[in-house]
């Protein structure tokens, strides 16, 4: 009949003997450091997911970007190789036929307009857009001004939205909005400026250089009515495939293809390419993670290092207790707390430089520093917490283990006899 | 539960008689170190009744520390059997040993063995907190004890605060506090002066009186005359019992 004394085992531990001060500060210093690192690591590789992740949502969130191009496939009696050259009236016929959709938006560009204003001349990317652009592709408006409306499409009001570059090129620090801006002599005005936003992949340019137009005022100004990007969002990410193949479908009714034809339109599915992202952003994580567990291992063998010696020292004081009836638990337990409490110790301390350095370093400007503001600011999650107390736990326990096993082993008859 | 109780005091009494306390048969201790074998036990026979004082002597090497070892459960013996109050201690595994030396056996030592960095008190109530005896009685008998040995003032001192005449009374009641059947001193005053040496005999004399079981190894011929039974151990045999005789 065994009963585990979990009290008993807790106060030998409080009235063992105390090791050397130093050089139990020195073996918390070693797992401090190794913590440290560990979470210092651990927390460059969040702060880089979270920042290369929210670059890649610049361009939009879980879209795909299409660009019409030619038939690759016979269909009824019609040769392959004809191209599709879809309309703006595509779009709300997308909106109204293609099931499952969250949003679909058209864009045709002029990659060299001229842009006046006052004195400022320049040439610039122009692209007529539809209203439901602005959401699909994060151009979201600074506040004083707002993205185009349907009504902006409906009347073809000659109104722009800028990209914050190419406003600042612009204006300098004047507010553009409702300034009156000539694009190839033609006067607009100027209705909103993008929000700074950092995009890890584009087409034809970053948006934070290019002017937002109507698309219908494109089409009377330039006279051009086909597309060149179709942007379509479907209603849940897993559902993008399923809203590719309805809306071959339907344009393919409407133009005569084969909707099985996978090249009637270059594709760019964005919800594929973030899931590459987290992959390559786990795979960075362990990296870093065994890294730094391999630097905690260290301070753990520190740990055990010390807790050899104090079973050493304390050999005669564990042959008494034995000789007084304790068991074999009650002599390894103690060890194997103390070893605990240095690794949690050290682990506690280490958190505490950890979260320091960090809220240090998210002070720190990155501004005009492209690679910095890439590599983000490091971050402490939840789930780092937990990955960093699980592995400085089993350290910890690893460090108390063996040395209480020699613990066990101690012959009292061989302790007690002599001085 | 009580069958076997039952089952175990019937077989208590049909091995030995109520009042023998060890009964060591035939009992033989070899050191193999690889290298070395050494025989430090070469078959010894001895019974201990309730009560007695016996004083084991003889030249160092002789044995008397294993003897001493093995009767305490800190050892077990090669060969031989040894029943403590009619329980076959050699069947016994390691749990079973830290039990009976718990219950069954109090040490004392010629170097004392208390912990430094606890208290008297906390020295003496070791044994107990390993018994799972509660915190109430505990405390009744540490105070008691430790009043029996004139420590009663000292129970919140460390023992390095104490005279070594001092801590020898601390260690013996510690070893007294589980009320064991037997209580082993070994050279208790090998390490003290005559006086407290002389004080800690007359405190043993009183344990005896109170009809404790004790066995003291000693080379202080003052101490063995007092004990009325002395086993002498040469080459790891019983060369002489002054109870044969």
């Amino acid at each position: 009949m065994y009963k585990p004394r979990p009290g008993l085992i807790l106060y030998l531990f409080f009235s063992s003997s105390r090791v050397q001060k130093k050089r139990a500060v020195l073996t918390v210093a070693s797992i401090a450091w190794g913590t440290l690192s560990l979470l210092l690591l651990l927390s460059f590789g969040e702060g880089l997911g979270i920042s290369t992740a929210t670059a890649m949502r610049g361009i939009g969130n879980d879209i795909a970007v299409l660009w019409p191009g030619s038939t690759s496939l016979a269909w009824q009696g019609l040769p392959p190789g004809r191209p599709v050259r879809t309309v703006i009236e595509d779009i709300d016929l997308l909106k109204n036929r293609v099931q499952g959709l969250a949003g679909a938006a058209g864009e045709i560009q002029n990659y060299g307009a001229g842009i006046k204003y006052n004195k400022f001349e320049s040439n610039a990317t122009v692209k007529g857009v539809t209203w439901s652009f602005g959401e699909l592709r994060n151009h979201i408006p600074a506040p004083g001004g707002r993205f185009i409306d349907p009504m902006d499409e409906q009347q073809r009001r000659r109104v722009a939205f800028l990209g914050n570059k190419i406003a600042e090129k612009i204006f300098g620090q004047e507010d553009p909005v409702g300034r009156t801006l000539y694009i190839e002599k033609i006067p607009y005005t100027v209705t909103g400026v993008m929000m700074p936003k950092v995009m890890m992949g584009n087409y034809n340019g970053l948006d934070e250089d290019q002017i937002c137009i109507p698309i219908t005022t494109f089409k009377a100004q330039f006279g051009i009515n086909n597309l060149q990007m179709i942007i379509i969002k479907p209603d849940h990410p897993d559902r993008m495939a399923f809203v590719l193949e309805e809306m071959n479908k339907v344009l393919g009714a409407k133009y005569r293809f084969d909707p099985t034809d996978k090249r009637v339109f270059g594709t760019w599915d964005t919800v594929e390419s973030t899931k590459g992202h987290r992959k390559i952003m786990s795979g960075l994580k362990i990296f870093l993670g065994i890294i730094g567990a391999l630097t905690l291992i260290i301070g753990g063998v520190g740990v055990a290092n010390i807790m050899y010696a104090v079973v050493k020292e304390r050999t005669r004081e564990i042959g008494i207790k034995m000789a007084m009836g304790a068991r074999r638990t009650w002599v390894t337990g103690p060890v194997v707390l103390e070893g605990m409490m240095y690794t949690l110790l050290g682990g506690a301390v280490g958190l505490l430089m950890a979260m320091t350095l960090i809220i240090i370093l998210g002070k720190l400007p990155t501004e005009g520093n492209e690679a910095v503001a890439m590599l983000g600011k490091p971050t402490l999650s939840m789930s780092i917490g937990i990955v960093s107390s699980a592995i400085l736990g089993v350290i910890g326990l690893i460090a108390g283990y063996f040395p209480a096993r020699r613990a066990a082993s101690i012959n009292p008859a061989e302790t007690l006899r002599y001085e | 539960m009580f069958f076997s109780k039952l089952l175990y005091n019937v077989k208590s009494e049909s091995k030995s008689s109520p009042d023998e306390v060890i009964n060591i048969s035939s009992l033989g201790k070899v050191y193999n170190t690889g290298k070395i074998k050494f025989e430090a036990l070469k078959g010894v026979d001895l019974k201990v009744s309730r009560g007695e004082m016996v004083a084991i002597t003889g030249p160092s090497g002789s044995g008397k520390s294993t003897l001493m070892n093995l009767i305490g459960c800190l050892d077990t013996p090669t060969s031989g059997t040894y029943h403590l109050r009619g329980e076959a201690v050699s069947a016994l595994n390691k749990l079973e040993l830290a039990e009976i030396r718990n219950r069954r056996v109090g040490f004392i030592f010629q170097s004392f063995n208390l912990l430094p960095q606890i208290s008297v008190y906390e020295n003496v109530e070791m044994p107990l907190l390993f018994g799972g005896v509660s915190r109430n009685k505990r405390k009744a008998k540490i105070v008691d004890l430790l009043t029996r040995v004139g420590l009663e003032e000292r129970m919140e001192h460390k023992p390095t605060e104490l005279s070594g005449g001092q801590m020898q009374r601390v260690a013996i009641a510690r070893a007294l506090a589980m009320d064991p059947d037997i209580v082993l001193a070994d050279e208790p005053t090998g390490n003290l002066d005559t006086s407290s040496g002389g004080d800690i005999m007359n405190l043993f004399q009183e344990l005896w009186e109170q009809g404790r079981t004790i066995l003291v190894i000693t080379h202080d011929p003052a101490l063995a005359k007092r004990a009325p039974r002395r086993v002498e151990i040469k080459d790891g045999r019983i060369t002489m019992d002054t109870k044969g005789q």
